[in-house]
């Protein structure tokens, strides 16, 4: 049995504003029957340009369902630019959270909404130059990285969860990897997972094992970590390492630069003092 | 709230009379059947009892029963031990629609570099015996087929299938767990080697099965240790439960009448309600070859994840074949093996009944049923459309 939050049950026990509302200034279908849940959503606006009336019907699951519902209470009363910046993170939240399978279902809100509002505008239904990556749910590259970026994820499972690509026939999680691989090497997943002391301190230890030691050993050097106090990392050269000119470029421009971008942004290497 | 409990394929009520059984076997009467004192022998004689009662539901030989832990382990120890004893033979012949006791076991032992063939079903979710002869090869060892399926009911013709295999000299396993007990089995009357049956599947407790070997089949042990069974499954026997699981097959055998006449009529008049008080329903798999208890029934345009947890509100318990159920995307592996288009295996529920269900309670399923499917394609997209669509046709 899933775990639900009491907000995601009363949501599907209780959901606001089923229905569609006629002449709608916006409307937007995502999902298919096939793919084991759909989603139907009309707004529209009043005379300030603000959300009045935003109705759903869906077909799915209870947190398609929960989902659906918190989305069209919470962009009530908001202006279509406002709308726009709900993510489907902001969907989870709303609903005190969702499980991990499960996560699909607020990324569904978020994109009925958005083709919602292009509809309105009379902007292109799919995002300029994005391409069909998994074809049994119909997720196109764009949705992929996007999900990756707003959701940082990072295996090809996760992204499964999140946008259901991968998900079906499996032919394309060769792509989804690669998306990963290029959105990891933008570097534009700026949003981080926050880490605990310990995972932090795993990290570093991991980072220095599997990317930094091979390459000073490679050289006839070695590094150890003497110690870590919050964002400072403290190590001592060893071997031709110890004796060489240019360590201090070592540390700065090498294993400074690498914990840096693989562990947390902040991070500070000195040489313990020998 | 009352609890009805529609959900017996999945586990079962321990029968009052064999908690009642298995009770001085915890506490009291606790000593090791394998001990030289009175105190642990007497519950050796019990045990011999237990053995002879499952014996007699499966038409069996006492030494034909081997206990075990559970359905997957006999399914393990059956389809390992077939391939330790022929091990110049690496084909294994399953079908598509096997528990995953029997499909997970067999995908690992594929990866390991055994062959393995999974026989396709037709849209009732029938075996057509004629493809199982044209896989068999001097390279199989033993075919696995399942008696009666979990999801749908539908049963295979498992007794013609190990003639077949017999022919050729190939091992013939049947997982029975959902089959034992709710349809006459009798060892005597087909070739089957080796079969595996739950304890929880027919009101004995969970964390107990029985492998059945067939008297002169090669067999090596998948536990190694004691001399418990024989020696065909190390480890001190689970008494309570052994004991209680005998009480249960002596219940089945009494009960088979019961099984197929009155559950088997309230089944049907379940089924037959729904599909007449729900439009767009339909049941999945073979209405005539298949288990008493069970139906499979889609309500098209609505997901059964959201049908089981309306139910649940009311305390009827069920499952479900949707993808939303089951953590993965995809539908149940029985539906899609049976080509039920995607849109029906969504909304696909599973009925399962037991002896101990009662015409008021299937009576309050079909009052309750309607509404909630009508509650749900109110909120489809799907729905309306579908309306239409079916009043131009």
């Amino acid at each position: 049995m899933w775990e639900y939050t009491d907000k995601v049950k009363e949501h599907f026990l209780n959901p606001r504003n089923v229905g569609e509302i006629e002449n709608p200034d916006g409307v937007a279908e995502v999902g298919s029957l096939a793919c084991g849940d759909a989603l139907k959503l009309t707004f529209k606006l009043d005379e300030n340009k603000r959300i009045r009336d935003a109705k759903f019907k869906t077909f799915g699951c209870a947190s398609a369902i929960a989902s659906s519902s918190a989305l069209t209470e919470m962009i009530k009363g908001m202006t279509v630019d406002e709308a726009l910046k709900v993510t489907n993170q902001d969907i989870a939240q709303y609903l005190g959270g969702l499980p991990d399978e499960k996560m699909h279902c607020s990324v569904m809100g978020k994109q009925a909404l958005e083709k919602a509002i292009e509809n309105y505008r009379g902007a292109p239904a799919l995002e300029p130059g994005a391409k069909i990556i998994c074809e049994c749910f119909g997720v196109t590259d764009k949705e992929i990285e996007r999900a990756i970026r707003e959701n940082n994820l990072a295996t090809v499972e996760e992204v499964t969860n999140y946008t259901k690509a991968g998900g079906g026939c499996g032919n394309c999680q060769d792509a989804i990897a690669q998306i990963l691989e290029r959105v990891k090497a933008d570097g534009k997943s700026d949003v981080r997972p926050k880490l605990t002391n310990l995972q932090r301190i795993r990290l570093i230890e991991e980072t220095i094992e599997r990317e930094i030691r091979p390459s000073l050993k490679h050289d006839g050097g070695d590094i150890e970590i003497i110690d870590i106090i919050g964002n400072r990392v403290i190590v001592a050269l060893r071997g031709a390492c110890a004796t060489c000119k240019a360590s201090n470029i070592t540390l700065k421009d090498f294993v400074e630069h690498r914990l840096r971008e693989l562990v947390v942004p902040d991070i500070t290497v000195e040489e313990a003092s020998k | 709230m009352k609890t009805v409990y529609l959900d017996n394929n999945a586990t079962t009520k321990v029968a009052d009379e064999v908690l009642e059984a298995m009770l001085p076997y915890f506490a009291e009467l606790y000593g090791n059947p394998s001990s030289m004192h009175t105190f642990g022998g007497q519950v050796g004689q019990r045990i011999r009892d237990a053995r002879e009662h499952v014996a007699a539901l499966l038409g069996a030989l006492p030494d034909e029963i081997v206990f075990t832990s559970c359905g997957t382990e006999s399914d393990n120890a059956a389809i390992r031990s077939a391939l330790l004893t022929k091990p110049d033979k690496k084909h294994i012949v399953i079908s598509r629609v096997e528990h995953p006791a029997i499909r997970a076991l067999c995908s690992h032992l594929g990866a390991q570099g055994y062959k393995i063939t999974e026989l396709p079903v037709d849209k009732n979710g029938m075996l057509d015996l004629e493809n199982l002869e044209k896989t068999l090869t001097p390279d199989t060892a033993i075919v696995s087929l399942m008696w009666g399926n979990n999801e749908t009911g539908v049963l295979f013709p498992v007794e013609e299938a190990a003639g077949l295999a017999h022919e050729k000299g190939i091992l013939f396993h049947t997982d029975a767990v959902q089959a034992a007990g709710k349809i006459p089995i009798n060892m005597k009357n087909n070739r089957i080697d080796m079969l595996s049956i739950s304890g929880h599947k027919l009101h004995a407790p969970k964390g107990i099965g029985v492998l059945y070997i067939r008297r002169g089949t090669k067999f090596s042990p998948f536990l190694i240790g004691g001399h418990q069974e024989k020696g065909r499954r190390g480890g001190t026997e689970n008494s309570a439960s052994i004991i209680g699981l005998g009480k249960a097959c002596e219940l089945a055998a009494n009960n088979m009448e019961t099984e197929n006449i009155r559950v088997r009529r309230l089944r049907d008049k379940l089924e037959r309600e729904l599909l007449k008080k729900i439009p767009q329903s339909r049941v999945n798999g073979d209405i005539q070859t298949r288990l008493p208890n069970t139906t499979n029934i889609s309500f098209e345009y609505v997901e059964g994840e959201a049908i089981l947890l309306l139910m649940n509100e009311l305390g009827i318990c069920a499952s479900s074949g949707s993808a939303c159920t089951s953590g993965s995307l995809q539908p149940s592996h029985v539906l899609r093996a049976m080509g039920v288009p995607f849109t029906m295996a969504h909304g696909s529920i599973r009925f399962s009944l037991s002896v101990y269900n009662t015409e008021e309670e299937v009576d309050f399923v079909i009052e309750k049923m309607p509404a909630i499917i009508e509650r749900l394609r109110g909120m489809s997209p799907f729905w309306n459309q579908a309306g239409q669509a079916c009043a131009n046709q």
